[in-house]
């Protein structure tokens, strides 16, 4: 089989309880771009149980084609189940790139499917992009995150590339889009189920550990009450990960919990987003949270300490920011 | 000369400093705040075997060298000076008498349970009237039938009242001078023995301090330790090797506030740089960290000469002279470094400064230790 | 029961810092550790000897300072340590790792086989389960919790985005844990003393049930085309704004650095 016999741009649509996950509509959009380099198709693979009538969406977020598998057996994933199904999808088409969620079902799915057909995967990808021949260079940060690699995969099909939620755009959905809907039905080697999924639960994570949060809305002497923090909340319980955290003086004032605190008698945080909102930003506190990957400070002072390790600093009426950012966060986000 | 360590001490090495970091640090300051001794703590160490590093397998011990033992103590007091007292006093002054003196059936009997860390140990010499002039003793044992019957008090017991197993110097024979003391064991519950008033301290304040009192306690006459009239020599011996284990302590606790302070001297600004870009920092913390690895070199060699079995006490005595005093040195001066902040209980070192003061008390005074020092030199 | 885990030894990337000047890693004086969640592995493993008595092998592939890990597991209480160790396996991705070390369990008896979920410079969370489907064993990932009936009946509770699953499994079988659900042992005093009085068993490519041409850089799909430090933080800019101007400049941030 020739590497040149495969073609077009397939991505796995993870679907949980039949919701489609915010991830494959992010990969359609990012395999729609790379489709115009490529001159050559999007094909979303859907699986599951009784999905048919999702797939309009599919196409209106960026694929040209899809192909639905509907069958019982895939109605909660399970790895054998679904590597069977898609693994003969794959056989069938031949795609040349390949692209799953990395999430915890896409992790578990991809690098068995990978295997199996005996291709190279990429986990984890922030940056996917075509080269001057034809190739995906897939970029992905290793080492804790302190280096990048670029990657690739030159002889083997098809390239198969996992892409963290979150990192790629979705498309604006068009729908005036149209686009073909295959039927595949895959025969499945039931004695190979050896899983079997006893009980789901979801659950609401009980009690708070900021060192968990991918981003922390802090606050400090500035945020000044309790009506101040419930502001706080509220521009966490819009960005999907966030957290409120405080520095000393809040806890001290019995505003705020001592789980929440951040610095030398708190806690050291590293998040994806440190908002830093009154907090002048005295040594203790610093010694907490200056690992942060993006610190944004917003305090009246402009000669505040805090501005002194911040990313970008706002100099600023925190009360005023604080709620205009919250809805303005919260139309980006529904978009 | 090899100075390195070897592959086990190496991997021991990284095991006690995680442990030390995760399990030990987190507790620190509330144990001295609430002068809690740390009884989960050394519950978690029994079982990875901390509380019987040096003891032979054959009754119950790990095995390991008093090399691990003193890099044990070093780990711990770095992040906690009480939780380094609470191994060292009972590795040292407890356990290695039994060892080295004991006859076997008081080995079988007590080192096992003490090695595992089912029971804690003790050690009593220190009396209201008997501080450095340790001879002084005023506790008598006197024998009657099967029994030694001991009547007097210690006071500054380390571990006291958590201790099962306490060895004691009583005066057996007055007329006999220090030949007349003499070494026993005391279990905890014995009827007449009972703790005491336990002492409010400027440091190690989780450590257990605490006055035992015996009124006509009676111990069985095989709970003498070593023979009769020999108690003074094993005390002195014992404190050798309890010197060690100190000064491993005050070498935790300076290397612990040094480490603190070039953090803190990297990250505070003052006129636009931060103290540790201004020499005065820069030259100090240099004489300082000199000071801590001379201070560990003489501690090493200390432990290597008694692994070896060659006499070790004046080295031992120069260690622990040298590392206390660097001790209160390095500390004093990683507050001044931390200006009005390191006065606060919010900064760890002004806690290490006040542990440190004990080092160049307890075990033998400073003064002591020039004593046996000069006592070598001038022979 | 025999239990294999898989195990890795890995540069502290926690620690690990970038050159200021030069912009690449700083990579002398970065310990070597074992990987966190291979550790938690081999803590559900010696769980299942204490209980059970299981016979705990642990194997890596890697160069000979691997031993040191080998000698970690040893003191935590392993029964038998193989290091994959050859020039063979040099430059192998994903797939030919886990081919390789596939082509050593095979000539092991085995009941049940856990790794860590994923290594921390590495990051992929790829060789264990590439090793499920070398092995054809059936796999959960992403397990917290294990309840073995003693007989071959595995009850694994999987974190999930929303909460967790329970599956079911008999054995043979390949789990991947998480560190976050399952603290290692302290390796004992004992157990270090006597970790080198045991023998780490080396392997080449010569004792493997493999095709030569599968493994290293031959048998590796995937090629690193170039690597790179990110950009270095540069301070910040502070901008001295109304509180519209300031949601804009917030947001476009947010945008770029992908937070939304």
């Amino acid at each position: 089989m020739e590497k040149t016999d495969y073609k077009n741009i397939h991505v796995f649509v993870e679907q949980r309880d039949g919701v489609i996950q915010s991830v494959a509509l992010e990969l359609l959009g990012k395999a729609h771009e790379l489709s115009a380099d490529l001159h050559e198709k999007v094909v979303a693979v859907l699986a599951g149980y009784q999905i048919k009538d999702q797939a309009q969406m599919l196409i209106e977020y960026g694929a040209d084609e899809v192909i639905c598998m509907d069958a019982p057996e895939l109605k909660d994933y399970l790895t054998e189940q679904y590597t069977q199904a898609i693994y003969q999808v794959v056989m069938e088409y031949k795609p040349s790139i390949m692209l799953i969620g990395a999430s915890t079902i896409g992790r578990d799915l991809a690098p068995r499917l990978a295997c199996r057909l005996n291709t190279g995967l990429t986990a984890d990808c922030t940056k996917l992009e075509i080269t001057e021949d034809m190739q995906l260079a897939s970029t992905r940060p290793a080492f804790g995150g302190n280096l990048m690699a670029t990657i690739l995969n030159t002889e083997h099909r098809p390239q198969m590339s996992t892409v963290r939620p979150g990192v790629m755009q979705k498309m604006a959905r068009d729908n005036s889009r149209k686009g073909e809907v295959i039927d595949f039905k895959p025969s499945f080697e039931s004695d190979k189920f050896k899983v079997r999924l006893v009980k789901n639960v979801k659950e609401n994570k009980g009690t708070v550990d900021i060192t968990d949060a991918k981003i922390l809305i802090s606050g400090g002497r500035g945020v000044g009450n309790k009506a101040g923090f419930d502001k706080l909340q509220a521009l966490a319980d819009v960005l999907p990960g966030a957290e409120v955290s405080s520095s000393r003086a809040m806890v001290d004032a019995g505003i705020i919990d001592h789980s929440r605190q951040v610095g030398q008698t708190g806690k050291t945080v590293r998040p994806n987003l440190y908002l830093a909102c009154g907090i002048s930003g005295a040594i203790q506190h610093l010694a907490g949270m200056e690992e942060s990957d993006l610190i944004i400070a917003i305090n009246k002072d402009k000669f505040a300490p805090i501005f002194g390790v911040a990313d970008l600093g706002i100099v600023c009426d925190l009360n005023k920011v604080v709620p205009l950012l919250t809805t303005r966060l919260a139309k980006e986000i529904e978009k | 000369m090899d100075f390195s360590l070897n592959k086990r001490e190496e991997l021991f090495l990284q095991m006690i400093r995680k442990f030390a970091a995760e399990e030990v640090q987190p507790l620190a300051a509330e144990v001295d705040d609430q002068e809690r001794f740390p009884i989960e703590t050394v519950e978690k160490m029994a079982k990875i075997g901390i509380m019987g590093i040096p003891i032979p397998v054959e009754y119950g011990g790990q095995g390991g060298t008093n090399q691990m033992y003193i890099m044990a103590v070093e780990e711990l007091s770095k992040v906690c000076a009480t939780t380094g007292v609470i191994v060292s006093a009972h590795t040292s002054l407890c356990m290695n008498p039994i060892l080295e003196f004991g006859t076997e059936e008081q080995k079988q009997k007590y080192l096992p349970k003490l090695a595992s860390g089912e029971w804690i140990g003790a050690f009593g010499l220190t009396e209201p009237n008997a501080g450095t002039d340790a001879a002084m003793q005023q506790t008598t044992a006197v024998l009657d039938g099967e029994e030694w019957v001991l009547n007097g008090s210690k006071i500054f017991i380390t571990n006291a009242g958590y201790a099962h197993v306490y060895v004691i110097m009583a005066m057996t024979d007055k007329s006999l001078g220090t030949k007349g003391i003499s070494a026993f064991i005391v279990e905890k519950g014995t009827p007449g023995f009972s703790i005491g008033k336990k002492e409010k301290k400027m440091g190690i304040r989780g450590s257990a301090t605490c006055e035992l009192i015996f009124e006509n306690c009676r111990i069985p006459k095989a709970n003498l330790l070593g023979e009769l009239g020999k108690g003074f020599k094993i005390a002195m011996m014992t404190l050798d090797g309890g010197r060690i284990g100190i000064a491993s302590q005050a070498l935790g606790i300076a290397q612990g506030a040094l480490d603190a302070t070039v953090k803190y001297t990297k990250e505070r600004k003052q006129f636009g740089k931060t103290l540790a870009q201004f020499q005065n920092t820069q030259f100090q913390m240099a004489n300082l960290e000199t000071k801590i690895q001379a201070a560990r070199l003489l501690v090493r060699q200390a432990a290597w000469k008694k692994d070896m079995h060659l006499p070790y006490s004046v080295d031992a005595a120069m260690a622990k002279l040298y590392c206390a005093e660097t001790a209160m040195e390095t500390t004093t001066k990683c507050v001044q470094f931390h200006g009005g902040y390191g006065y606060t209980r919010e900064y760890e070192v002004e806690r290490m400064m006040r542990d440190a003061k004990i080092t160049e008390i307890y075990e033998g005074t400073s003064e002591v230790q020039r004593m046996v020092i000069a006592g070598k030199l001038f022979k | 029961m025999n239990i294999i885990v898989t195990i890795k030894q890995v540069p502290n990337t926690n620690v690990i810092k970038i050159n200021p000047v030069t912009g690449t890693l700083i990579r002398d004086g970065v310990p070597s550790i074992l990987n966190p969640d291979d550790a938690s592995a081999l803590e559900m493993a010696l769980q299942l000897k204490d209980k059970f008595g299981a016979h705990v092998t642990v194997i890596t592939m890697g160069p000979p300072q691997a031993d040191a890990i080998c000698r970690e597991a040893f003191a935590m209480g392993a029964d038998r340590a193989i290091l994959l160790s050859d020039r063979k396996f040099a430059g192998a991705d994903t797939l030919a790792t886990s081919y390789a070390l596939s082509g050593a369990i095979k000539t092991l008896d085995y009941d049940l086989i856990l790794a860590g979920r994923q290594a921390i410079d590495g990051d992929t969370a790829q060789t264990p389960v590439s090793l499920a489907q070398h092995l054809d064993l059936p796999q959960v990932t992403y397990a917290t919790n294990l309840e073995f009936d003693g007989k071959k009946l595995c009850s694994v509770t999987k974190e999930t985005e929303e909460g967790y699953q329970i599956l079911e499994v008999e054995t043979p079988c390949v789990l991947t844990v998480l560190s976050s659900a399952i603290k290692p042992r302290y390796m004992t005093v004992k157990g270090i003393m006597e970790a080198y009085d045991k023998e780490v068993e080396v392997w080449g490519a010569d004792k493997l049930d493999v095709e030569v041409e599968r493994l290293g850089l031959s048998g590796s799909p995937t090629r690193v085309k170039k690597s790179f430090t990110k950009p270095q933080k540069q301070p910040g800019e502070v901008f001295e704004v109304d509180a519209e101007e300031a949601v804009e400049i917030i947001v476009k941030k947010l945008k770029e650095k992908h937070i939304i």
